[in-house]
């Protein structure tokens, strides 16, 4: 457990008091708690209730220590150490040096066990269980209670994933502190008195949290378990693995635990400068995906228009062959999602192999803007230069814009909401609306109609908002908002407020690290610069690169679409995810040659031609750099293929195949050999961005009935990557249509009411939420719960969408008297 | 003898209506009040509380008026004034009386008392099962309020204050100060970390004053008759008058006002002693939370500091008397079932120990103890006492451990013999049932 003195903030030296314990001097800051100082100086102190992260309760009392001075000549009498503060002089006595303390820790330990089963045998925990640990180690060996032990039924689902067993529940009140101090959901609560206390959730409502596994994780003894884990494996029979999360961009450090070849849980890693010592429900629960049915095992290569399973040799042969034909005209959409080592090989891949720049990574609704932003502010930027969590915590006021921490950044969510309760961090959301996930931040709206963040921005500049004491953290979303990501980057700029760039996968730093992007070349080097070119090409060993700056994503599908390139290259990519589905859909079977390095069957692969399984995260090392810049590395869990096809394998392979050399084979020299480029002190971009580019505002007329789209991704959705993950799905947040109560009286629906929402592509119903600080003219939909609005309406955030009652429009399904619908 | 009763706070409690506000003020009601707030400053009532020595009349005995001199002066938060009438534990019963009585008299208290520590909103937080007693005293608010004593500008002076009558919802830790402001901010009921202290951090974070009902409602008297009055009664260091609450196998049951220093033999001889024919065999000094003592502690003076010399604790000064026909074990596993039934779960050792000291003290009542079960009892209590987050622990390990310690050939008759035999329960009855027994039994 990290020992957090609450120094963080402070630069300037602590005042420090001395004290000793068990005759050790010792001289802490003040304000530190006797147990943290005991720590520090190797002595253990048994403990239930108290855990660093959370205030101090001092309930299980199994900490107690004596202390004969308080520091003013007097005895105290027997004190908890995790809420006792150290004082000057004062002397504490732990049971290494007083028989009376040993005693006391020993008739607590039994005191614990009274009315706690011995079903150690059969409980999840047993192995790992602190309960079970100490009382070996200080409890009495023989308990002299004869007495009727407690019971209740078991288990109580407190949610569809959490499990509680409560005659083995000590009472530390670990999981509602959790609930209630760091996540901020309070939906459990002791409930009861003496013996029968117990924790509930209230009557009809689960416990509803993004983050409710930490619970299950911080739980001393086996009360709380989860549906996904319970009864699947002994901790003694798991080999632990530490890795990074692959789901977002925060970095979370991860404990992988596997047994027998199998994935069997995932815990929040330990490090204190990113995710603590928690994590959320979707990088713990959500790892299922690659152990479905189908799950790609052989190359497939499509024969008289059916894709058949083939030798791997038979594939890259084919692949080869094809990329061959389309010459230059390649077109490689790598996704968000790959380790810095895979992206690097695409990159080199596209310029070296295929001689080609249309190389996008983003999977998502992106801009030229956008791409000037990344360009000039997040490529080669230096991890010292970088905002972190830290300057997240010691910041005066953060603004948020286009991003949503709890959906889109769980972590940065609870680093704010830690400052929030710490020191009154101020916390200004640009957004429609303050979610319930804003409000657990304390945040104050500043409410903006999706489309209005630039001059959101502007006015909060002219508020003085924008000050050295503040970092405005922008989502990728700014991508829809024309102007807003320039804005952003000029404001802050000239006001000292620093920026950082919060993108939603895990990949995306890394993949502009490494170069995949149409006009970025890795390290930050810009295709333009023949200088850059040049070096790259005498590291790369080849006579040029390409010059000609390549397309972007939208226009890499438009350019497949109408057959300009002869073939694309993906990986890892959703069509939901991208700006237009059905053109991506469309341009892979209308252009000649796809080829798709994927891990199970998808939309993608069964319009490929050729489609190569790769190597699951677990099967591979490499490295994610997550929105800090922070290196987290991705250690190999599943060793049992020796030689894993990862992205790298493949594509070096396909470059052998086509008489080109790739330079790497492995991740492993994928990372030496961007290592040896990754320091480009030549020439960057820099700003100013040119906001026009944005994407073009429609430019339908307002009609009474149309509002603007506003929405994100939720942090549990329809995720392919959640897929499997059958208890966490039943947890995620239905979807409702948020609107202000002024427009739904307009449109004359109360809460609840169903309401139509429809866009170019098509419709959805959804019931109605009223929001009565929702800016009116918006309407809210989470944009993959139910269905990609992407893909069903066709529109975006930022669009104009039709709102109606269902069956008021007279084109309407339930209109039925003109028949011809 | 009678001349040993001092009523200042039971003085108008023989008078017709004597509730009413009208009868109340006949008799110089709220003349103290407008004494403070028009004639003196919050520091001088403060001293005036100080030199008079009342110490807190809820059991721990901690000086008023220095507990009024914490109150932060400077702070930027309202401060708040919280009376506990949460009055709830076995044999205790003086604040309920004196609610039903003369809720004036107490009203009077908090407005001196908010005055003094700059309060503007005070609580009065009754016990909820009392329903007459929340009805009256929410009465006595209202009249008060209707008479000018309550809300703004009261006596001209330019003091405001504004009081609310809160019941709460029958738990006995409420009684507890910060389990008490917890409950009053709509939580559930268990006690805070302290530090900080409520004068610091209290009521939603704000500075606040928790006293007993007896201690607010002695204010009054001390105003208007002055510190060297108040002074002259009771003894060096427990100054003042109390009330005494005598219940049990006595005569006459009931209240009874004393300086503070008073026998239980004077009390006694007073009220016409024990039952006919029976006599003292033991009894607690101030509710079942104090270790019971013996006859041979008749002489003891009743104070503060005699009580403790003797082993107890003067605490709510309830005393209740068991005559000879009473099983020390049955009276002892009565109250531990109460405190375990009444134990909030938040810690381990008053949860768990309650929990196991139940268990075992019913097998010795029903003669199914085994050797070693008193050991093993002292022990349990041993691992509980001090441990504990507040004190609700101490409270039954008290009466255990003094249980054992005076009548220890009892508990150890328990090894063999049911307690209902060695002391047939309708005997110590005062309307026994006949299937009593057999119930307990079975």
């Amino acid at each position: 457990m990290s020992v957090d003195t609450g120094s963080s903030r402070a630069a300037a030296k602590p005042e420090l008091v001395e004290f000793t314990i068990d005759g050790q001097q010792l001289s802490v800051p003040k304000g530190t708690l006797v147990i943290r100082a005991a720590e520090m100086i190797g002595i253990g102190i048994p403990r239930f209730c108290d855990h660093p992260l959370l205030d101090p309760v001092a309930a299980c009392r199994q900490c107690l220590v004596e202390v004969p001075d308080a520091g003013n000549g007097r005895p105290m009498k027997p004190q908890p150490a995790c809420a006792l503060v150290a004082m000057p002089g004062m002397q504490v006595e732990t049971a290494a040096s007083n028989a009376t303390v040993a005693k006391h820790q020993e008739g607590m330990l039994e005191f614990l066990l009274i009315n706690h089963p011995l079903d150690c045998p059969i409980c999840d925990k047993g192995g790992e269980c602190p309960l079970q640990n100490q009382a070996m180690s200080h409890g009495p060996g023989e308990s002299r209670y004869e007495g009727v032990k407690r019971t209740f039924p078991k288990p109580v689902h407190i949610s569809a994933e959490i499990l509680l067993d409560r005659e083995r529940c000590v009472l530390c009140q670990r999981c509602t502190r959790f609930s209630t101090q760091i996540s901020g959901d309070e939906f459990i609560e002791l409930a009861e008195r003496g013996a029968l206390s117990q924790i509930k959730n209230y009557e009809d409502t689960p416990y509803q949290s993004y983050f409710a596994g930490n619970i299950v994780q911080i739980c001393p003894v086996g009360a709380l378990t989860s549906a996904d884990y319970r009864f699947q494996s002994r901790p003694f029979d798991l080999v632990s693995t530490t890795s990074s999360c692959e789901h977002c961009a925060d970095g979370c450090e991860l404990r992988i635990d596997h047994r027998a070849g199998t994935v069997r849980r995932r815990m929040a890693g330990d490090d204190p400068q990113v995710n603590e010592e928690w994590n959320c429900d979707r990088g713990r629960f959500g790892f299922r995906s690659t152990m479905l049915a189908d799950r790609l095992t052989s190359p497939l290569v499509r024969r008289e228009g059916v894709l058949e399973p083939a030798s791997w040799p038979e594939a890259i042969d084919a692949a080869a062959r094809g990329l061959a034909r389309a010459g230059h005209d390649v077109g490689v959409l790598p996704g968000g999602r790959l380790t810095v080592e895979n992206a690097y090989a695409y990159s080199r891949f596209t310029r070296a192999v295929l001689g080609s720049n249309d190389i996008d990574f983003r999977s998502r609704p992106a801009s030229a803007e956008e791409s000037a932003f990344l360009a000039s502010y997040i490529a080669g930027r230096r991890f010292e230069q970088a905002v972190h969590y830290a300057d997240l915590e010691a910041a005066a006021r953060v603004v948020l814009v286009s991003l949503e921490p709890e959906d889109e950044s769980p972590i940065v969510f609870l680093r704010l909401r830690k400052a929030w309760r710490a020191h009154g961090l101020q916390i200004v959301n640009v957004a429609p609306f303050n979610s319930a996930g804003a409000t657990k931040l304390g945040a104050r709206l500043h409410a903006t109609a999706p489309g209005g963040e630039a001059d959101a921005l502007r006015t909060l500049a002219a508020d003085g908002l924008l000050d050295e004491q503040t970092i405005v953290l922008i989502g990728e979303r700014a991508a829809l908002s024309p102007g807003a990501l320039a804005t952003a980057a000029e404001l802050t700029k000239r006001r000292g407020a620093r920026l950082a760039w919060i993108p939603r996968r895990a990949g995306e730093v890394g993949a502009i690290e490494a170069g995949a992007l149409p006009a970025l070349l890795p390290a930050g080097r810009q295709v333009a610069d023949p200088g850059a070119r040049v070096d790259l090409a005498a590291a790369w060993g080849v006579a040029s690169l390409p010059a000609t700056t390549g397309r972007e994503v939208n226009a890499i599908i438009e350019a497949a679409g109408n057959r300009q390139l002869q073939a694309l290259v993906t990986a890892g990519i959703q069509a939901e995810d991208f700006l237009d589905p059905r053109a991506l859909l469309d341009a892979l079977e209308s252009v000649d040659f796809v080829v798709s390095l994927e891990q199970r069957r998808t939309e993608v692969t069964e319009r490929a031609d050729v489609v190569f399984p790769v190597a699951p995260i677990t099967e591979q090392v490499g490295h994610f750099i997550n929105w800090e810049h922070r290196i987290r590395p991705v250690q190999l869990v599943i060793d049992e293929n020796p030689s894993p096809m990862t992205d790298v394998r493949v594509l070096a392979a396909l470059a052998d195949a086509m008489g080109a050399d790739l330079g790497m084979r492995s991740p492993a020299q994928a990372r030496a050999e961007f290592a040896q480029i990754a320091d480009w002190s030549g020439e960057r971009a820099h700003g100013p961005i040119d906001s026009g580019g944005g994407r073009p505002v429609t430019s339908q007329p307002p009609a009474p009935d149309s509002l603007v789209l506003a929405g994100w991704r939720l942090l549990i959705d329809d995720a392919a990557g959640l897929d499997g993950a059958t208890e966490l799905l039943a947890t995620a947040p239905a979807r409702v249509a948020r609107l202000a109560p002024a427009d739904a009286a307009r449109l004359g629906l109360v809460s609840g009411d169903p309401v139509e929402i429809s866009g170019p592509a098509g419709r959805l119903v959804a019931p109605v939420e009223l929001v009565g600080e929702m800016s009116p003219g918006v309407v809210w939909l989470p944009l993959n719960t139910g269905s990609s609005l992407f893909a069903t309406l066709g529109a975006h955030p930022g669009d104009r969408v039709h709102v109606t009652a269902p069956g008021s429009r007279p084109d309407g399904p339930n209109q039925s008297d003109g028949g011809a619908q | 003898m009678t001349d040993v009763l001092t009523p200042v706070l039971t003085e108008n409690w023989g008078t017709p209506g004597s509730w009413q506000l009208e009868n109340y003020r006949s008799r110089g009601g709220y003349a103290a009040a407008r004494k403070a707030l028009t004639e003196m400053t919050a520091a001088q009532v403060i001293s005036e509380v100080k030199d008079a020595g009342l110490r807190g009349r809820g059991g721990a005995g901690f000086p008023t008026g220095a507990k009024w001199s914490f109150i932060p002066r400077d702070s930027p938060k309202p401060t708040y004034l919280v009376v506990n009438c949460d009055e709830s534990e076995p044999g205790t019963c003086k604040d309920m009386p004196l609610l039903m009585a003369s809720p004036h008299t107490l009203l009077e208290g908090v407005i001196i008392a908010s005055y003094a520590v700059n309060a503007h909103q005070a609580f009065i937080y009754v016990r909820g099962e009392v329903l007459h007693i929340v009805r009256r005293v929410r009465k006595a608010v209202e009249d008060a309020r209707a008479a000018g004593f309550l809300g703004t500008d009261i006596f001209g002076s330019g003091y405001d204050l504004e009081v609310v009558v809160h019941a709460g919802a029958g738990a006995y830790i409420c009684g507890e100060e910060t389990a008490l402001l917890d409950s009053l901010e709509g939580r559930r009921g268990q006690p805070r970390l302290r530090p900080p202290f409520p004068a610091v951090a209290g009521l939603y974070a704000s500075p606040t004053v928790v006293n007993n009902a007896e201690s607010i409602s002695a204010v009054p008297a001390i105003i208007r008759h002055g510190a060297a009055w108040y002074q002259s009664m009771g003894t060096e260091r427990s100054k003042g008058t109390t009330i005494y609450s005598l219940s049990g196998h006595v005569r006459n049951p009931g209240q009874f006002e004393a300086p503070l220093g008073i026998t239980l033999r004077q009390i006694l001889e007073l009220s016409g002693g024990m039952r006919q024919g029976h006599h003292l065999k033991f009894f607690t000094p101030g509710g079942s939370s104090t270790p019971m003592l013996t006859p041979d502690y008749l002489d003891v003076p009743l104070d503060y500091e005699s009580v403790a010399k003797s082993g107890s604790i003067l605490g709510t000064k309830a005393l209740q008397c068991f005559d000879e026909t009473t099983s020390v074990v049955r009276t002892t596993l009565r109250w531990t079932e109460f405190y375990k039934h009444e134990s909030c779960g938040k810690c381990t050792p008053c949860r768990e120990g309650s929990w196991w000291l139940v268990q075992t003290l019913r097998n010795i009542e029903a003669g199914r103890g085994q050797e070693g079960d008193i050991e093993k009892m002292l022990d349990v209590c041993d691992n509980t006492s001090m441990k504990s987050f507040c004190t609700l622990a101490d409270g039954f390990v008290a009466a255990i451990t003094s249980a054992i310690k005076h009548f220890r050939p009892e508990f150890e008759a328990g090894y063999h013999t049911p307690a209902w035999e060695l002391f047939p329960y309708e005997k110590s009855a005062l309307f026994a049932r006949p299937r009593q027994v057999e119930e307990v039994a079975s």
